[in-house]
């Protein structure tokens, strides 16, 4: 069985470590502030001028002045900071960031990235998708292995207008769990009950199975 | 030194149709409401709005755009505006997308008196052509331009009579270097106070970069996503 949304952020939150500064994007990637191990403190960044980011606000204690980088009401824990769009951006850009996690439309097997705008269909922009993936030290994209048609989004190159070019690490799909290296997607993990044939099938770019495969735990 | 006028039509008087005006906020959070409700009413157009978003159909920018106001956008995220999409799409407006920590940082160049600056953002995609590229220690970097604005507004959560001003929570966002970017700022504030109200620590933007500021009114601080959890 292919993972739901919720499992595929759930094995992404095992990538945290402990101290961790991270950006989550918006989607699947906001998820894995769920699945935080226990024993490892990490501080959620928003790109909006928040470091320290909490939980949804309690019904009635909704703030319109307090938002996270969706525009979702947000909270502050104690120790949190608030600061400027320019500061926000600066500690991305000088690499204080550790991992970033976010969504993607499509990625190819060299680590470039696309998800920001579909020719003369879908302009909404690349919001800070741009300044992350060029800055980031660490980034694991979040996706759907396919898309709706059933065609692979994990490419040998992108067809979309890029976002960032040979900067992706890591992918973790639905199907399982991919290093990006030098010789294209090589998958470390597999889905319970998704076999390696499946994950051949449906990867379009260059794929290698790594020698010791194995089926992901939760 | 006398910079505060009475309300959001007055700081607005001299903006005219054409001119080019930089406007704070993150979504719909630390909007300058005021002034966006007084450019509507004065019916200015042919604007290019500097602005991170443009608010949603009904509210924000949006407002501007449903009257047409709006010539040029330049921001980085314009997903939940139905309307922007449609004038975009069909060719009546003109936009141009930038990675956002590049908006922010070519507003801070401004206020910092820095023509240019080298970023990373983009090298490599649509946002770097046409541009000057340079490496530095390995790595390729696009030189982006300061903005050039005619008038930034903006919205603090309060301010002094003097300009200065201090902002809550994350409604601070791009109103800070966008005040510090302007040739004319103007600073609308949902409590002005007197000279010495405010602790000068406490300040985020000091009034030299302030030429107007008001008290505005009937902040409505729409919630574009309300999301929330259940009590025990």
């Amino acid at each position: 069985m292919a993972l739901n949304k919720e499992q595929i952020a759930q094995r992404i939150a095992k990538e945290l470590k402990d101290g961790y500064y991270v950006n989550l994007g918006i989607g699947i990637p906001t998820l894995v502030a769920n699945y935080i191990p226990e024993g490892v403190s990490v501080v959620l960044q928003s790109e909006n001028g928040l470091l320290g980011m909490g939980p949804f606000p309690f019904e009635g204690d909704e703030d319109p002045d307090l938002i996270n980088a969706g525009k979702q009401t947000v909270t502050t824990l104690p120790g949190s900071a608030i600061f400027d769009s320019a500061m926000s951006f600066g500690m991305i850009r000088a690499g204080k960031v550790d991992l970033t996690v976010l969504g993607a439309m499509e990625v190819a097997d060299n680590g470039d990235i696309a998800n920001w705008k579909i020719p003369g269909k879908m302009v909404k922009g690349m919001g800070g998708a741009m300044d992350l993936v060029a800055a980031a030290k660490n980034i694991i994209v979040a996706m759907q292995h396919t898309n709706p048609k059933g065609e692979s989004k994990l490419l040998p190159k992108c067809t979309l207008p890029l976002t960032g070019v040979g900067c992706i690490k890591k992918v973790v799909s639905d199907l399982g769990v991919f290093d990006i290296t030098p010789d294209g997607f090589v998958c470390i993990e597999y889905a319970p009950g998704v076999t390696i044939e499946e994950i051949k099938a449906k990867t379009a770019g260059r794929l290698k199975i790594a020698d010791d495969v194995k089926e992901m735990v939760f | 030194m006398n910079k505060v006028v009475a309300n959001a039509d007055e700081a607005i008087k001299d903006i005219n149709s054409g001119a080019t005006l930089m406007l704070g906020g993150f979504g719909l959070c630390g909007i300058p409401e005021n002034c966006i409700a007084a450019l509507v009413r004065k019916g200015v157009n042919n604007l290019t709005c500097i602005s991170n978003n443009a608010g949603v159909d009904d509210f924000g920018i949006g407002l501007m755009l449903q009257k047409k106001q709006v010539k040029k956008m330049i921001s980085s995220y314009v997903g939940e505006n139905a309307e922007f999409e449609r004038q975009l799409l069909s060719g009546e407006l003109e936009v141009e997308l930038i990675p956002q920590g590049t908006l922010a940082t070519r507003c801070m160049a401004a206020g910092y008196g820095m023509p240019a600056v080298y970023l990373l953002a983009g090298f490599g995609t649509e946002v770097a052509e046409g541009k000057e590229v340079r490496n530095f220690n390995g790595k390729n970097y696009i030189l982006e331009h300061a903005f050039d604005s005619d008038f930034a507004i903006v919205k603090a959560w309060k301010g002094d009579t003097m300009g200065n001003l201090v902002f809550k929570e994350t409604a601070r966002n791009f109103n800070p270097m966008m005040a510090m970017a302007g040739k004319i700022t103007i600073a609308e504030v949902e409590h002005l106070v007197k000279p010495g109200e405010i602790d000068p620590d406490h300040i985020h933007v000091p009034g030299i970069y302030v030429h107007r500021i008001f008290e505005g009114e009937n902040y409505e601080k729409r919630i574009e996503q309300r999301t929330v959890r259940k009590r025990n």
